[in-house]
């Protein structure tokens, strides 16, 4: 019985958990790819390089948090990136006519979360598909952006100014901006919430069979709508701290974000029809992004559509991994 | 009386009603708002006139529109027709400019094959894609969609290349009989997509694989292949599009060409009431929808509106003819709609509601 077990234990051990080989592929990716920069550059060894990917990348993690809730219930957002420009729009526009900063964040905040409601409820109440409903939130929030304003606004407020240049850490040496802790913070939140409460727990169920959820007396239509809120509250989050990046709000900001956040939560191991997939490596498809840029940008030589080409080969390589370990294990 | 009620029945329940009508009352309000809006005019043997524009401008949008069409009728998606449109207009302006005289016939004809057959791969690459490695449509043509814009600023170099050639500049803005080029390409195209879909056997085919593809395929349909099909086809429809943008402005932009217009294909066809999930197809449906999308755009300009804010109305009228088709919207309507004269039923309504 002991040694039953005791081999049982020893076998599991050396057996790759097959949940994991995607975020493991992706982890093995992103050190490859940092062994690459380092052995190529000297600068890239400097602990900066990483801080600053993070310091760029923070929106956009915070924003792949959310779409993460979305994508393991198998729908789709693809709203977020004109949400963020909405948002960082909005605030710009409300500091401008000089509304307190505090107020400022808290309607902000607020506007993300209700479309990303409404959208849920259309969704759930009418069985419209997530794509098209998202894509009229989509038109809808980019529309507002210029209806708000359609040249740039600058940010002057010193709430937002403070924010934004506020170092962590040594301010000659190594530090990382605000906007960092901030999206850390979501990240634990959301992996606490999906791994621990009841709520991750139904967004698992849902999005690995929708019947059997239903079934099972679980709250789906409560689940799918929170899930499309959650998202509208990442992307509102989202574009607080884009705002706080660029000190200012422009209308044609984050266009085409959503497929770079999509790209990151499919290449941090989520599959797109739902059920599987963890916050931890979607972290990881956003540090992916963010260091092919950095070498890009080390190289010199390469041009930025560089950028595109690969991003679009790792999606494939990825989603190749994904089906053959579906493949294999089916 | 009676009679009169069914056949207004009838009508309200024919698929192509609700489109219809809103483009009418779109083209309605227009005029209200701008009486010149209807009126065509003949100038040096064209014809000339607010609607001649929308037609031609809708033209590229018709034909990306009838290849998702297919697509969406597979069960699937095509998200990168945009990229393909970029990549076959960069392809064949590149081509044009490289060569002595760019106003010769046999330069364009051999512009236009090579990025037609470029076009062609790349379909064929989003097919194997999906019917052979088994990827869902949406990702694996997300790969194209995301790398093809790369490829098409790697092909201009990142430049706005523009181009001088007659014969090119005809495919987005020449006339034959009176009327844009423009026109009867995309007429041409519907009119032999409708052909191959509606005289033949396979449009049936491609609506049961889009129903059930595991059933047509024990059927005995090749599903596999009819899906290959669908983005073969999808991707030669968005390559001709693009030929259409770029002759428009004589030049092509790897970052600008057909930004955006898988987004306005995929809300013709639904608008045009093909199920996103697959199944039966409307041809008509679509260019109904792809004329509704421009007339909406062309009628957000004459308001002097910015085109982006142009985006908003673009949502509204989404959602307002989305729910309109939805089943579950129209049920919970007309539900109200029925209880209301007569008082009995409230009697058994409790009993209805009783979830399964």
């Amino acid at each position: 019985m002991t040694t039953g077990t005791l081999t049982a234990a020893g076998r599991t051990r050396f057996r790759l958990p097959r949940k994991q080989i995607p975020v493991l592929a992706t982890l093995a990716l992103l050190l490859v790819m940092y062994g690459i920069g380092v052995s190529q550059y000297t600068a890239f060894s400097n602990v900066q390089v990483i801080f600053n990917v993070f310091i760029d990348n923070g929106f956009l993690l915070v924003v792949a948090v959310g779409m993460t809730f979305v994508i393991l219930t198998g729908g789709i957002d693809l709203s977020v990136g004109s949400v963020v420009a909405m948002t960082a729009m909005v605030s710009a526009a409300l500091l401008q006519d000089g509304m307190p900063a505090a107020l400022v964040l808290v309607i902000a905040l607020l506007i993300g979360p209700t479309l990303g409601l409404l959208m849920g409820c259309v969704i759930h109440f009418f069985e419209i598909q997530p794509f098209i409903v998202t894509l009229a939130g989509m038109f809808f929030a980019r529309g507002m952006c210029t209806f708000i304003s359609g040249a740039s606004i600058p940010i002057t407020d010193g709430f937002w100014t403070s924010m934004s240049q506020e170092r962590i850490g040594d301010p000659r040496g190594n530090f990382v901006s605000i906007s960092v802790l901030i999206a850390f913070v979501v990240v634990v939140i959301a992996a606490y919430t999906l791994a621990y409460t009841r709520l991750g727990r139904n967004v698992y169920a849902i999005g690995g069979n929708p019947q059997s959820a239903l079934l099972m007396g679980l709250p789906v239509g409560r689940t799918r709508i929170a899930v499309y809120t959650i998202s509208g509250l990442c992307s509102a989050i989202g574009g607080i701290l884009l705002s706080f990046y660029t000190l200012s709000g422009a209308p044609l900001i984050a266009v085409g974000m959503e497929l770079d956040v999509i790209a990151a939560v499919v290449i941090g191991g989520t599959v797109l029809t739902g059920g599987a997939g963890y916050v931890f490596g979607t972290v990881l498809g956003v540090l992916v992004l963010g260091v092919i840029q950095t070498l890009i940008t080390f190289d010199g030589s390469l041009n930025s559509w560089w950028t595109k080409i690969v991003i679009g080969g790792l999606l494939f390589a990825f989603i190749l991994l994904q089906r053959l370990i579906g493949i294999r294990y089916k | 009386m009676n009679d009169t009620m069914s056949r207004y029945r009838t009508m309200i329940g024919h698929r192509l009603f609700w489109p219809a009508a809103v483009l009418f009352v779109m083209l309605a309000a227009n005029t209200i708002y701008r009486p010149g809006f209807l009126s065509i005019e003949l100038k040096d043997g064209h014809l000339y006139g607010t609607p001649i524009d929308i037609l031609r401008l809708s033209a590229p949008l018709i034909l990306v529109a009838l290849g998702m069409t297919l697509v969406i009728s597979t069960g699937g998606i095509d998200l990168s027709v945009g990229s393909l449109c970029a990549i076959s207009g960069a392809i064949a302006c590149m081509y044009i400019s490289k060569q002595p005289d760019q106003n010769s016939l046999g330069v364009v004809v051999t512009a236009l094959a090579m990025a037609m057959g470029v076009s062609l791969v790349l379909g064929a690459w989003n097919g194997v894609l999906v019917a052979v490695i088994g990827i869902q449509p949406i990702i694996a043509t997300l790969i194209l969609m995301v790398a093809g814009r790369g490829l098409a600023q790697l092909i201009t170099e990142g430049q706005i290349i523009t181009i001088n050639s007659e014969p090119y500049r005809a495919i987005g803005l020449g006339h034959a009989l009176t009327l844009p080029l423009a026109i009867f390409i995309a007429l041409a195209a519907a009119l032999l997509v409708a052909a191959f879909t509606r005289r033949t056997a396979l449009g049936m085919i491609i609506e049961s694989v889009g129903g059930n593809a595991m059933a047509s395929r024990l059927a005995g349909i090749r599903s596999g292949r009819v899906i290959f099909l669908a983005y073969v086809i999808s991707a030669a429809c968005a390559a001709v599009a693009g030929f259409m943008m770029t002759a428009n402005v004589s030049s092509a932009d790897g970052n600008a060409a057909g930004l955006w217009v898988e987004l306005d294909a995929i809300l013709a066809v639904v608008i045009g009431g093909t199920s996103l999930a697959g199944g039966r197809f409307f041809l008509s449906g679509t260019i109904i929808g792809a004329l509704i999308i421009q007339t909406l755009t062309t009628t957000v300009y004459a308001m002097d509106i910015s085109p982006q804010t142009s985006l908003l109305f673009k949502a509204v009228v989404v959602i307002a003819v989305c729910l309109i088709q939805a089943p579950a919207f129209r049920a919970r309507f007309s539900r109200r709609r029925r209880n209301v004269p007569p008082p009995a039923t409230i009697a058994d309504k409790p009993k209805e509601q009783v979830p399964a």
